[in-house]
């Protein structure tokens, strides 16, 4: 089994799961549970001033379900730790004492003063914690009172405060990202700019739910009005892998380590993050639905993988990173066609009807009578919706011209690479 | 019946009956619908509708289930199968739609077709909710003869076409063979008649049981007074032995004693024998012979002059008779019903050579099929005993359309005879509105 042992900034954990800042790491008897059950590390839940944030007594969260009340997504509005500064404080003394091999990172919020961190910055690492998470995140709530998100949403104020915390700080200073931005590099690189040692992203992303089908008020709300909240999970990995991939590609910001966060939820997912240019990955919603207990699936899975693959976990990270470019660089010379295994169709139609209906009809319903589902190559423009519409794994499948021409344009199929920046179609393209 | 302890009532308790004629196939609950209806791929063309004789459109109605739209559900159901709610619970969808299902393929279980189109359609009935309006009334009338599927299946399409339907119904109650027929643990609570209620509440259609066609009301006279006159008459009579030992006491039609114990008050009321003998193959054998032993008969053998594939009866009703204690035997013709004034066993002759077999019985059912009855209807052309008509139900008479168990094509199925309805009613129509 390869060993997960991991070093981000310096910071070891046995295994580059943390759990990230938010419910499950507020105080002392969640993260000794965590430690328990396998984690590598935590980002304890965001400490703030005193006197403490109050939250609702009603509805923090909703989720966004599949019919199975599988959890897709979840949204919520929960802000900071709502407990004073001395219990959270004295705890992670105390935890960080218990496990001296996980990694212990506090997540912090403060006003945008330089004073506010220059006090309680120190205040906080005497604790013995192993860095901070500067939360610039956080969309709902704080970032109205001027925090979180409002910070994260203005460069220079995420480079200002950072060069706060850092002036401040001795230990490793990472800055938590906000999605609810155009892009994710300009962010990344006030951050740098401001003296970070890591970036972490997503946190997240504005969302309201759904309406309530009979009050038909959004949902869910606190008696009778709601705003908006978070959203994480499983839908949202997606976004959080570009913007970590734009992050990890950018000649600005690649030298920035990244943890990843956003919807990871198994060790695939860590994949994707790993290889997409994080260090580490950090975890919450798949905790808050099924336990801690997943971080066996998690670490076990990923070890599994780089066992078969024959990799280091540090050869994984960013593995990915350099076959991400801009559309523009595209090979529009390659020519891919579906082919479906006919062994394997269970002559469901999806293919045929969303080809048919939205996009190239070029796939047959019936064949000599008889119904059968092929690919028409002379108008496959190779755009994969089948595959990725086929509820049958492996039955459709990509595969690419080499030699000949393509029936559907006529084109010579030829090894010369031909992108959008040279293409003759482009007015601006660049020539000889 | 003999009141020797060979036949007698009261084998089991209140309880036990009752245990063992509920729900074959107990509802879906809302969590159960929603995970089936998620299995649903939403096929293109799908096989499943093509499956259905009456052409539901199964992945709609499904898709309508995932989004909690259940009222929209049953609509798309009803609409091509008014008996919707009866099919869900009695059509053989192992051989129908859900033999269709591509799920089959992929993972050899099918999406729970019948189940989920009951859990559709449950609510409409339990509500009566009315689904279907009338068009602008025709002034047309037409009679239909039976008040089974096929008649029951006519007279709605009919009445929402705008014309005025009266059916004419031997029996006294209508349903046909789903009040007096199919066995009781597949349409408990009286659902027949909830059906028949609903399919009657949309107006224009007037019920007239305890009347048959026959001398006193030949098909001539409707001809007369009706625009046109749908014939769903089904097969009426049992076919016989022709062996000796068939008019002994304890030889009973099958068809009869299902509609008695279907409108038995109390099932612990009828007699039932210690031995008991089903004679066929069909649904209606499996029937009797499962109840029989439901009843409390203590051996029920199940005997079939061919093998399983021949056998009419599904493969799930086959194993459903093995599971409920019957057992079935393959390759034997009856020869011979022995018994001095009451049965007493009956001799069969093995299709694997010169052995034969003898069966204890205190009652032989015979369950070998039915035809029609003469109700002075061979002015109509027939073929093998069944009315001839043509891709519209049309029969060879002006006028005259039929389906159900009673038209060549007939496969005793519920649906079918609804599907038969319902097309016969839109032939009926255009021709109304030609004249």
């Amino acid at each position: 089994m390869v060993d997960l042992k991991t070093e981000f900034l310096g910071i070891s954990s046995p295994n580059p799961f943390w759990l990230a800042s938010a419910p499950p790491t507020d105080k002392a008897y969640n993260v000794n549970r965590a430690f328990e059950a396998g984690w590598g590390g935590v980002v304890w839940k965001t400490l703030g001033e005193d006197p403490p944030i109050v939250n609702v007594s009603g509805p923090r969260y909703s989720a966004l379900h599949s019919n199975d009340r599988r959890v897709i997504g979840l949204n919520n509005i929960e802000l900071i730790t709502d407990r004073p500064l001395q219990v959270n404080l004295d705890e992670l003394r105390q935890v960080k004492k218990d496990w001296p091999d996980r990694a212990v990172v506090a997540s912090v919020m403060l006003p945008m003063n330089e004073a506010s961190w220059a006090k309680y910055i120190p205040m906080i690492e005497d604790t013995g914690v192993d860095g901070f998470e500067l939360n610039f995140g956080c969309p709902h709530g704080m970032s109205e009172r001027g925090m979180g998100a409002a910070v994260g949403q203005v460069p220079e104020y995420i480079q200002m405060a950072t060069e706060w915390a850092t002036r401040a700080a001795s230990i490793p200073v990472i800055v938590k990202l906000t999605p609810n931005v155009a892009s994710s590099v300009p962010p990344a690189k006030a951050a740098l700019d401001g003296g970070a040692d890591a970036v972490s992203l997503i946190n997240t992303i504005n969302s309201i739910m759904r309406v309530d089908y009979d009050s038909l008020t959004m949902y869910p709300t606190t008696d009778g009005m709601g705003t908006h909240g978070g959203y994480c999970g499983e839908a949202v990995k997606p976004i959080a892998l570009n913007m970590v991939a734009e992050i990890a590609r950018n000649a600005e910001t690649q030298a920035l380590p990244i943890s990843g966060i956003g919807g990871v939820s198994n060790w695939r997912d860590a994949v994707d993050f790993l290889a997409l240019g994080a260090s580490n990955v950090q975890v919450c919603t798949a905790a808050m639905v099924y336990g801690f207990k997943i971080i066996d699936d998690l670490a076990d899975g990923l070890s599994t993988f780089l066992d078969d693959k024959q990799l280091s976990l540090e050869e994984l990270v960013g593995k990915a990173v350099p076959s991400v470019t801009d559309w523009q660089h595209l090979n529009l010379n390659y020519v891919e066609k579906a082919v479906i295994d006919q062994d394997l169709c269970i002559k469901c139609g999806r293919c045929h009807i969303v080809c048919e209906d939205t996009s190239h009809q070029a796939i047959t319903s019936t064949v000599n009578g008889e119904r059968r589902f092929e690919v028409i190559d002379d108008e496959c423009v190779g755009c994969n919706l089948c595959v990725s519409v086929c509820p049958v794994d492996s039955c459709i499948s990509m595969q690419q011209l080499t030699t000949g021409t393509d029936p559907r344009t006529g084109q010579t199929i030829t090894d010369e690479v031909l992108n959008w920046t040279a293409h003759p179609n482009n007015p601006m393209r660049k020539t000889d | 019946m003999t009141t020797n302890d060979r036949i007698a009532s009261g084998r089991l308790s209140k309880a036990e009956v009752e245990e063992n004629f509920s729900d074959l196939h107990p509802p879906l609950n809302r969590s159960e619908a929603l995970i089936e209806a998620d299995r649903c791929y939403f096929c293109y063309d799908a096989p499943c509708t093509t499956a259905c004789p009456t052409g539901i459109d199964i992945p709609a109605f499904i898709q309508k289930i995932r989004s909690d739209n259940v009222q929209g559900s049953a609509q798309t159901i009803l609409n091509e199968n008014i008996m919707g709610g009866m099919c869900a619970r009695v059509c053989p969808t192992e051989i129908l739609c859900e033999e269709a299902c591509v799920r089959n393929t992929h993972e050899e279980k099918p999406v729970e077709i019948g189940l989920l189109q009951r859990y559709a359609t449950d609510p409409i009935f339990e509500s009566n909710t009315q689904l279907f309006t009338r068009a602008a009334a025709s002034g047309k009338k037409v009679a239909v003869v039976g008040g089974g599927p096929a008649g029951l299946s006519c007279a709605h399409r009919l009445a929402t076409l705008g014309h005025d339907a009266v059916i004419f119904n031997r029996d006294s109650k209508a349903g046909g063979l789903n009040e007096y027929g199919i066995a009781a643990y597949k349409t408990i609570n009286n659902f027949a008649q909830a059906e028949v209620d609903y399919i009657l509440s949309i107006g224009g259609i007037e019920l007239r049981n305890n009347t048959a066609l026959g001398d006193k009301l030949p098909l001539s006279e409707l001809l007369q007074d009706y625009d046109a006159v749908f014939l769903g008459i089904g097969l009426a009579d049992s076919n016989s032995l022709g062996i000796e030992g068939e008019d002994l006491d304890g030889v009973v039609n099958a068809i009869e004693y299902i509609a008695e114990l279907r409108q038995a008050e109390d099932k612990t009321t009828l007699p039932v024998g210690r031995n008991v003998v089903v004679i066929g193959g069909g649904m209606t054998a499996i029937d009797v012979a499962v109840q029989s032993k439901r009843l409390g008969a203590e051996q029920v053998h199940m005997v079939y002059r061919r093998g399983p594939e021949q056998m009419s009866a599904s493969v799930f009703e086959q194993a459903l008779a093995q599971t409920s204690g019957v057992t079935i035997h393959h390759w034997a013709s009856p020869q011979k019903i022995a018994g001095d004034g009451h049965v007493s066993a009956v001799d069969f002759e093995l299709a694997s050579g010169d052995e034969t077999l003898r069966l204890d019985a205190d009652v032989v059912f015979k369950a070998i099929g039915q035809k029609m009855r003469d109700d002075g209807l061979d002015v109509l052309q027939r073929q093998s005993g069944r009315f001839v008509v043509d891709e519209n139900q049309k029969t060879s008479m002006d006028r005259v359309w039929a389906g159900g168990d009673c038209v060549v094509g007939g496969d005793d199925l519920t649906v079918s005879a609804v599907q038969h309805g319902k097309v016969a009613a839109v032939a009926i129509d255009q021709h109304l509105r030609k004249a």
